[in-house]
């Protein structure tokens, strides 16, 4: 590969016009090798060393803190956004529900079972003996005090999360009465309590509150 | 490599080895940009700019991905989801900013690294193929960076891509049917919207692809250098690593200074009011440009107003759109050329008195002036301008940098880039 | 080769460009462009300043809670402001249940379907909701205002150039035309008699072809009557609007100024410390 090639080099000066001292530059020409790789040329040098290493520490360090302060906003994106979380809670009205009755509503895009369970349900679920559940607890445990019929779940099996039958009229509820999980046969009882099958634990009770009489609100 | 004196990546440890026999992945980072890469010493900041734009890419594909996490391709719903990123996703409003603003900031770095090699003559011998890549990652990232601004579906992505594919249409015969099939339909709409955004989400990554390539190529003569003078001894270089990455280093904090600074305090300097309102097909903006980026082309693109054809018969041979498409394309098509069009053996501007004038007295000037008047509407003053603009940038390319290298007589150049350095000769120096 | 090509391809675009600019040039003193009346009557906006001006500029909550009455009282009766939210409010300084109560007193209803029939129907706003338009689409609202529409108003001050300073120009600048003069002492309807605003058409040379369809909205004193006791004069109105849609424009403003220093903050620091290192890898190395 061709460059013009002149013996002398005065006239225009070279591109980077020496800037240091004379000192410098002839050092810089004889520590030239040693120069190629200065952290083993630094080893156990002198006092100055142990300064330098630490400005590459601390350049690089910072630089990894500033990653991961990055990093932050770059994952904490896909969690849930603003208008999600604006629609966490509804209000019911559940006026309309007869007992042994029950609805499906959505909240936070998942299934709600409203429940108006008759007296005999009601009965039925008082009955266990809860100590020998799986998940034990009792209705009222389950319910609010003096609306002991209403049962507000979420419908979604705690197994592995399909929508259990037995909310919609006409629907099969399982060996006793509740909802069954046509996944994998868990059967929930008119508590919706888990007593045969695969499920762990007992149907999810969301934080819900009687706003007024015939008013649920969920979340 | 190239050069005898590289130095060799040793493994240290069983488990480097034993990587290293199977998959020598460390090897080829420490050849590429660590300690086994010389490089000339005598690099200026100018150098920098290469790992910016690296650098750049990387921003644009990882904020770019996170977008597509919640934007919608839909005539309907991209403007919203775009708002919805601004408004309600966690920090999404910096992460669509910084989406933005990186692509001017990409350019930006682009333009300085084009403009180092066109003065220091980096595009030629033995580095021609690195110079056609970068002119292919230019012209990749020009599409990229137009089918990422019709995404928002606002008035100017819309009459943008209304604009650009007519430029097709000025290609006789086939030119209205292929602008159709481009768009797939009459008119911008979803089935354009959508092929864009799963283009302009593919484009990256041909891109990065192209980058490996220009990287490769580089590192067969290895980085030029100020002075153009080839490396020709050990002490003419430095390893890449730790020397340049700490200059790098100290590049990309400066970098990201004036990104940050746009970003969060200016974010919509560089964009056009237009666009924050929705796409409407039927009313144009009262004035529409294209992003700054492309304000030297599309100054190019306007600047031809007369037919072409024989005089006095009323016959056209090419009319005068057609030929507006065509220079605008030609204009950066045509550094494709440049290895052949400057012949001068002198790389560096600084040894070439005659082409120093003209690139500073002429080229530069010529550019800024077309990405003034590119902005700028159709108005007698700015036509005249852009006319004169762009008829010197061809004359400079494809006249005068031919005729230069021809008779230019060089300025001496010094023996090596260590005497340019220590005004010690070579020999001397290694004493 | 190569070369020839080059220098005939240069040739040919170079002249064409040059006959090119023979022919504008010609073109110019031949027919030269007529000045019009929106280019010599069209006003910058005035000089407005606001609390959420500059790099540490925040938003002034009062203004913010004035700009929003204005808005609800004056503007909502035919602007829309359909990105934003009525949860949105809370970052004007409104409680929850200030907000829900906003939401619903809100004077345009929600729109949704009756739960038994299936018929449209309307309920009040909860939070969550979107501020609903008062018209019911693009028809509806050209019917009512004579044809035109009016645009949403969630990013007019970033949709135009200058926006907040736009918008409170625009709110203050009707003026009669008949005599009217500009800053150069020009009398429009002397110099341009076509210009006349046209009959359903208002006057006001802060928007860009001079004839506004929207009559003007904040007419005089005292329109709305502000919570806080600030004096409602047609300027606060006007100022206090402007600040609001700054707001609905880019609500996540502070944010961004504050995470702004942060980064930057933290980089000057790095870039030091990059120099530094940079400078003593280097130090023993000329070059």
């Amino acid at each position: 590969m061709s460059t013009v090639k002149k013996t002398k080099t005065t006239g225009k000066k070279p591109v980077k016009a020496p800037k240091a001292s004379a000192a410098k530059a002839g050092k810089a020409a004889i520590s030239n090798t040693a120069a190629e790789n200065p952290s083993v040329a630094d080893n156990g040098q002198t006092p100055g060393v142990r300064r330098r290493d630490f400005i590459h520490i601390a350049t690089v360090s910072f630089a990894g803190v500033g990653a991961a302060a990055v990093a932050m906003p770059l994952v904490s994106q896909m969690s849930a956004s603003a208008d999600v979380l604006a629609l966490a809670s509804i209000e019911v009205d559940v006026a309309a529900i007869q007992p042994g009755q029950s609805i499906k509503t959505s909240w936070r895009k998942q299934p709600v079972f409203i429940r108006n369970l008759t007296p005999a349900e009601v009965e039925e679920a008082n009955k266990v003996d809860v100590g020998a559940l799986r998940d034990p607890q009792t209705l009222a445990d389950r319910t609010k005090p003096g609306k002991e019929n209403w049962l507000i779940t979420l419908g979604v099996c705690t197994h592995l999360g399909c929508v259990p039958l037995g909310a919609a009229a006409g629907e099969v509820k399982g060996e006793y009465g509740g909802y069954f999980c046509p996944c994998h046969g868990s059967h929930y009882d008119t508590a919706a309590r888990i007593r045969k099958g695969p499920a762990p634990t007992n149907l999810v009770v969301p934080e819900f509150a009687f706003i007024s009489d015939t008013v649920v609100k969920i979340g | 490599m190239s050069f005898p004196w590289a130095q060799e990546y040793k493994p240290q440890g069983t488990v480097s080895k034993w990587v290293d026999e199977r998959l020598p992945l460390p090897r080829l980072v420490y050849n590429a940009v660590g300690a086994g890469y010389p490089v000339p010493r005598n690099l200026n900041y100018f150098w920098n700019f290469g790992v910016l734009a690296g650098v750049a890419l990387v921003i644009q594909i990882v904020t770019g991905i996170i977008l597509a996490m919640h934007y919608y391709a839909s005539v309907d719903g991209a403007f919203n989801s775009v708002e919805h990123i601004m408004r309600d996703v966690n920090s999404g409003w910096f992460i669509r900013y910084a989406h933005m603003n990186g692509a001017s900031f990409f350019f930006i770095v682009v333009y300085i690294h084009i403009f180092r090699g066109l003065f220091y003559g980096s595009y030629k011998a033995p580095r021609e193929m690195i110079w056609l890549l970068g002119v292919t990652i230019f012209l990749l990232m020009m599409a990229t960076a137009f089918m990422g601004y019709v995404l928002p579906w606002g008035q100017m992505s819309f009459w943008g891509a209304q604009v650009i594919t007519g430029f097709f249409s000025a290609i006789p015969v086939v030119g209205e049917p292929l602008r159709q099939w481009l768009l797939g339909g009459f008119a911008p709409d979803q089935a354009a919207l959508n092929r864009f955004f799963s283009l302009h989400y593919l484009m990256p990554f041909v891109i990065a692809g192209v980058i490996i390539l220009h990287v490769w190529a580089l590192h067969i003569p290895g980085s030029s250098n100020p002075t153009g003078v080839s490396v020709k001894s050990e002490q003419d270089t430095v390893p890449f690593h730790p020397y340049y990455t700490a200059k790098d280093g100290f590049g990309l904090g400066i970098f990201l200074i004036f990104f940050v600074a746009v970003t969060f305090f200016a974010p919509n300097m560089l964009g056009h009011p237009d666009n924050y309102i929705p796409a409407n097909p039927l009313s144009t903006p009262a004035h529409i440009v294209p992003e700054w980026y492309f304000l030297p082309f599309y100054a190019i693109l306007k600047a031809f107003t007369v037919d072409f054809g024989i005089p006095f018969t009323g016959i056209i041979i090419i009319e005068a759109k057609l030929m507006g498409v065509l220079a605008m394309f030609g204009s950066i098509l045509l550094l494709f050329f440049l290895p052949w069009l400057d012949t001068s053996p002198v790389r560096s501007g600084h040894y070439r008195p005659l082409f120093r004038k003209f690139f500073w007295f002429g080229l530069i000037p010529c550019i800024i002036l077309l990405t003034y008047c590119g902005g700028k509407p159709p108005y007698t003053q700015w036509v005249i301008l852009s006319q004169i603009a762009a008829a010197y940038y061809f004359i400079h390319f494809l006249i005068i940098l031919p005729i230069v290298s021809r008779i230019e007589r060089p300025l001496p150049l010094p023996n090596s880039i260590t005497e340019a350095v220590t005004g010690k000769p070579l020999e001397k120096a290694a004493a | 080769m190569v070369r020839l090509g080059a220098f005939l391809v240069g040739l040919f675009f170079s002249g064409m460009l040059l006959l090119g600019l023979g022919d504008t040039v010609i073109k110019a003193i031949q027919e030269p462009a007529q000045p019009s009346a929106e280019y010599e009557f069209h006003e910058k906006p005035l000089a407005v300043s606001f609390a959420h001006d500059g790099p540490f500029g925040k938003f002034d909550r009062g203004q913010l809670q004035r700009g929003l009455k204005v808005y609800s009282e004056v503007c909502a009766a035919c602007h829309s402001l359909n990105l934003v939210a009525f949860r949105d409010f809370a970052a004007l300084g409104y409680n929850e249940d200030q907000v829900k109560a906003l939401a619903k007193a809100w004077k345009t209803e929600v729109p949704t379907i009756n739960p038994e029939t299936g018929e449209p129907a309307t309920r009040p706003g909860i939070p969550a909701d979107k501020i609903p338009s008062p018209f019911a689409n693009e028809v509806a609202a050209r019917a009512a205002n004579n044809n035109a529409l009016p645009p949403d108003l969630s990013l007019i001050t970033k949709a135009r150039a200058d926006g907040t300073a736009y918008v409170y120009s625009l709110l203050m600048g009707y003026r009669d035309q008949a005599g009217y003069k500009n800053a150069e002492g020009k009398e429009l309807l002397k110099e341009f008699p076509d210009a006349a605003t046209p009959a359903g058409l208002h006057f006001n040379p802060w928007f860009a072809n001079l004839n506004i369809a929207m009559a003007n909205p904040i007419a005089g004193d005292d329109q709305v009557t502000y919570d806080d006791g600030t004096k409602a004069t047609k300027e606060q109105m006007a100022k206090d609007v402007s600040a609001f849609l700054a707001w609905t424009a880019e609500p996540k403003m502070e944010n961004r100024k504050s995470a702004g220093w942060a980064a930057l903050g933290f980089l000057f620091i790095f870039t030091v410390l990059a120099w530094m290192s940079y400078r003593t890898i280097w130090a023993d190395k000329k070059h």
